[in-house]
């Protein structure tokens, strides 16, 4: 055992590249692997996880200012409340508060995200959903209060907007009602809520309830919300996985290749097969062990503030990575690493003993030599001719060089465009393109227009409001959208059709379409206030949220509550906003510049591309190193003749770095054109997964700077992977080189 | 008076913690010469050898050949120094197999640049006086042991170099093709060519060379 332990370790530490290499590209597997996972474990039901650990509620009810809250209802398990609740308005849209002294309880344990909660009367805990003020900022009501945020935090249960503490009450003004949160025995249907609050209201007295909330209608909005982008991310973490996989494969079945003649030795020596493979294994192992634990600990440092993102994406906390992923990932690694290393270990130790010492002694069959007379009479260096010529001198090598270079340059074309379809479908949805935007609960819909068009630095502008309305035979509502002017630029895509033109024309999205059996062409008739109204539908655009939008003048009544404005170029969004609420100051309208936020969704593609994208480069990279390792060792002796022969380290290093430079540009126009189809076909799947109709421009990302750029992946993985490789044959000395056998 | 092409002066070169391979060896060879080295296995003879080539460096004392100081050079000016002034031959031929033999003669003359015509005219000359000009379009590994000699022997000439160094040239040889690279040598040196011989063959060292120099333990002894 002593003697085989003995031989485990001279072989990892005589031949110190494999090892390094294979430590590295455990270490980038794993760390792809917890990435990838984590997303995974993040992307599962959400919200339901976290609805879980914040004891969620599942119904919240709004009680008059007078209502008591019954003492014991039948069915509830737990109970929340009463919290005062204030409408208060501020410079800008009422902010609904609710005043809590704490943010635990039986009921909706409010996460607090950043700072602390609320606890003197001048403090306020803001929502870090869509409302995002940082702690330290100051808010002042319309009557002259001022409140300091001195935290934000979430609830998944959207309970209120902000938080204030009950001592602050008194000086916000008057109360609306009060919140009352319950937990029920049984929740999971429609109608075990209903009956849950059928209890609440019996056990009230008449009109007392003036409100009530489902949780199922919450998760059902957080959860479309979400739907959309988590295919995305699963991609993403699937291809990081797969990669991780291929590439730890390719490496360790080369790395036990190379040492089928030490096998034979040790075969000669009285080593069984059994003892051969389990040295092997061990000598894989140690350094991807190694490699693990360093893999482990990049990816949950990476992933954390890329799943910190996923949290405001998810609506969701607790997006950290479990314990169990990082345990799953480094061990799945060191599984794929142990199996690989055992098949092949395992085949190599079936050879002949004498065949297994004969590999890389004996001349073996020299292959590709017309290529070799092609290349000589190329108009290029003889170095260059003679690197060019040595991929098809190991046509096995070559296959395994050309397939990390292709399977990098496929993973990174595939992964960019999936980034960039991603960002701008994002786009498509928010449909917020806009510069500036005014805002005000009582605008001029036919003053303000004029006047936003006509103030200095407007490239394009145009107003909208907001409807509910029903179709009939559906009982869902949905939003119908009128907007004035035009709004084409603001994100809008078609799928199909074209945008409205004439009053009484209408462009929906998919939801709305499917749900109503709409097709393009048909007249549908919708009512708005009890109101009909005839709408044409003439295009598809691509919307998620079932929603309609026509011109202003097909539906008057609704009225402008909202102007969206593009500016030209140079204008300054701050200093425009300013002076257009000067203009409009008669108006009651607020013009406030547009899209200083990141956005969340942006921040996790941008992350997770950059680090996916790099660690697939390095891991085909490594791989390319690994089979040039190999090359050059299995004929460091004719690079010997070479440098004896007046070879220069300049010339080695050209010789070496041509030999994969063919490959590097082969790998590229496979890998592109293969990453291109991949996203072509898996973006339209996955975007019909959720019932989404992708428009062409959408998937149409590669443009000619981008093309240019990927096709360069692949020789820059090669040359990558050769630089180290180059640099050791060019140092190596020639008297050494010489006497290699 | 002529000035040497070789000029050794106090070298020493060392390996590990044991005795010097070399240990203050002096020599020098004049333009024309022919020196065989003999001397046991771990005399110092491929040493000696390697250090006069430029693939390796003496810890102690100067290397002059052809006027170059040879000891000083770095990689790229030895790989330079080399093309220019050295034709090296192997015991072992090291000819490479994935080249014709045209291509294996022709490679010294393609890295050191210059005309290709003219190059490929010179190594067809070459090999037409070596007697294999019908291998030319051939492999290596189709060549008799004699033949794959005369191949080394034409591309270590192709760049007109001033020296010729060959480590045990007949040792991989039977007698027949031993025989032969024997009458090539001295053919060489009829012509005028300087050579420094690395050898056990006292057979070849007598046909050849002008003088003999001995190797025992690192030191050189002058013996004919």
């Amino acid at each position: 055992m002593s003697g085989l332990r003995q031989v485990i370790r001279s072989g990892v530490r005589r031949r110190r590249v494999q090892t390094v290499v294979i430590g590295l590209v455990a270490a980038a597997a794993v760390t792809a692997s917890v990435l990838g996972a984590g997303l995974l474990v993040a992307s599962r039901a959400p919200f339901d996880n976290s609805f879980a650990a914040q004891h969620g509620a599942h119904l919240t009810v709004q009680l008059a200012p007078d209502a008591k809250p019954p003492a014991d209802v039948p069915g509830v398990v737990a109970a929340s409340g009463p919290y005062a609740v204030l409408d208060v308005p501020l410079q800008g849209p009422p902010l609904t508060l609710v005043a809590r002294a704490d943010p635990g309880g039986d009921v909706d344990r409010v996460e607090v995200t950043d700072g602390r909660w609320a606890t003197a009367p001048n403090e306020i805990v803001v929502g870090d959903g869509s409302f995002r003020l940082p702690v330290g900022e100051h808010l002042t009501t319309e009557n002259g209060v001022t409140l300091t945020v001195v935290g934000t935090a979430r609830s998944v249960s959207q309970t209120a907007t902000a938080w204030v503490a009950p001592s602050a009450v008194e000086s916000l003004g008057t109360i609306q009602g009060y919140q009352m949160l319950y937990r029920f025995g049984a929740a999971s249907t429609a109608a075990d809520v209903e009956a849950g609050r059928a209890a609440v209201e019996a056990a009230l007295p008449k009109g007392a309830v003036t409100g009530a909330r489902s949780w199922l209608d919450v998760r059902q909005q957080a959860v479309e919300e979400a739907a959309v982008f988590v295919p995305f991310l699963v991609a993403f973490a699937l291809l990081g996985i797969v990669m991780a996989v291929l590439v730890v494969g390719t490496v360790i079945a080369g790395a036990v290749a190379a040492g089928t003649r030490r096998i034979g030795i040790l075969k000669a020596l009285g080593c069984t097969p059994a003892g051969i493979v389990r040295a092997f294994v061990a000598q894989a192992l140690i350094p991807a062990s190694v490699g693990g634990v360093a893999g482990a600990v990049a990816g949950n440092l990476i992933a954390l503030p890329v799943l910190a993102e996923t949290e405001q994406l998810y609506g969701s906390s607790n997006a950290t990575i479990a314990w169990w992923v990082t345990l799953v990932a480094a061990g799945g690694v060191l599984v794929v690493v142990a199996a690989t290393a055992w098949a092949a270990a395992l085949r190599a130790g079936r050879l002949r003993t004498v065949d297994a010492i004969a590999v890389g002694r004996a001349a073996g069959p020299v292959r590709g030599r017309w290529a070799g007379r092609w290349a000589a009479r190329l108009p290029v260096s003889r170095p260059v001719a003679l690197g060019l010529a040595r991929p098809f001198a190991r046509p096995v090598r070559t296959t395994a060089i050309l397939l990390a270079v292709a399977t990098g340059a496929t993973a990174v074309t595939f992964a960019t465009g999936l980034a960039a379809s991603l960002v701008r479908i994002q786009a498509a949805v928010e449909q917020d393109n806009a510069d500036v935007i005014v805002m005000g609960m009582r605008g001029d819909a036919a003053g303000a227009l004029p006047a936003i068009t006509a103030q200095a630095g407007t490239r394009a502008a145009y107003g909208m409001g907001q409807a509910p309305a029903i179709v009939s035979g559906n009982t869902d509502p949905f939003s119908v959208t009128t907007i004035t002017g035009d709004a084409t630029w603001d994100g809008f895509e078609m799928v199909s059709g074209r945008w409205f033109t004439a009053t009484g024309e209408a462009v929906a999205g998919a939801p709305f379409l499917n749900a109503t059996g709409t097709r393009i062409g048909d007249t549908v008739q919708i009512k708005i206030q009890d109101q009909p109204v005839r709408l044409r539908i003439v295009g598809e655009v691509f919307e998620t949220n079932g929603g309609v939008f026509t011109s202003t003048s097909t539906i008057p009544d609704v009225p402008v509550g909202e102007w969206h404005i593009a500016l030209t170029d140079g204008t300054d969004k701050n200093a425009y906003a300013q002076s257009l609420t000067t203009a409009l100051a008669g108006q009651n309208l607020t013009a406030q510049p547009n899209g200083a936020e990141i956005d969340p969704l942006l921040a996790v593609v941008q992350g997770l591309t950059l680090t996916l994208t790099l660690l697939l480069l390095a891991v085909a990279a490594l791989g390319v190193l690994n089979m040039l390792v190999l090359d050059l060792r299995d004929r460091v002796h004719d690079l010997g003749v070479h440098k004896a022969l007046g070879m220069t380290p300049r010339q080695t290093i050209a010789m070496v770095i041509a030999s994969v430079a063919g490959l590097g540009v082969l790998g590229s126009l496979l890998g592109v054109p293969l990453g291109i189809a991949m996203q072509r076909l898996v973006v339209p799947a996955m975007a019909a997964s959720g019932g989404l109709h992708l428009p062409e421009s959408l998937l149409d990302v590669y443009g000619p700077v981008l093309l240019g750029g990927l096709a360069l992946g692949g020789p820059v993985i090669a040359l990558l992977g050769a630089l180290l490789p180059a640099g050791w044959a060019a140092r190596t000395r020639t008297a050494v080189a010489l006497r290699t056998e | 008076m002529t000035d040497p092409v070789i000029d050794l002066r106090g070298v020493t070169r060392r390996y590990d913690e044991g005795p010097p391979a070399l240990h203050d060896v002096s020599l020098t060879v004049k333009p024309g010469e022919c020196v065989a080295v003999l001397g046991p296995s771990g005399s110092g003879k491929s040493t000696l050898l390697n250090l006069i080539a430029g693939l390796d460096r003496p810890d102690e004392g100067t290397v002059t050949v052809a006027g170059t100081r040879v000891d000083t050079l770095g990689e790229a000016a030895s790989a330079r120094y080399r093309r220019a002034h050295i034709g090296l031959v192997f015991q072992f031929f090291n000819l490479l197999d994935d080249l014709t033999v045209l291509d294996n003669v022709l490679l010294p003359a393609q890295l050191a640049g210059g005309s290709r015509k003219a190059a490929r005219d010179h190594a067809a000359g070459l090999l037409s006086s070596l007697g294999i000009a019908r291998h030319a379009d051939a492999y290596p590994g189709r060549l008799s042991g004699g033949e794959r000699q005369r191949v080394a022997v034409a591309r270590a000439l192709v760049n007109r170099p001033a020296l010729l160094l060959a480590d045990e040239p007949t040792g991989a040889l039977d007698t027949a093709s031993g025989e032969d690279v024997r009458h090539l040598l001295n053919g060489l040196h009829d012509s005028g060519q300087t050579i420094v011989l690395v050898t056990h063959d006292l057979r070849l060292a007598e046909a050849c060379a002008t003088r003999t120099i001995g190797m025992r333990d690192g030191h050189a002894e002058e013996e004919r």
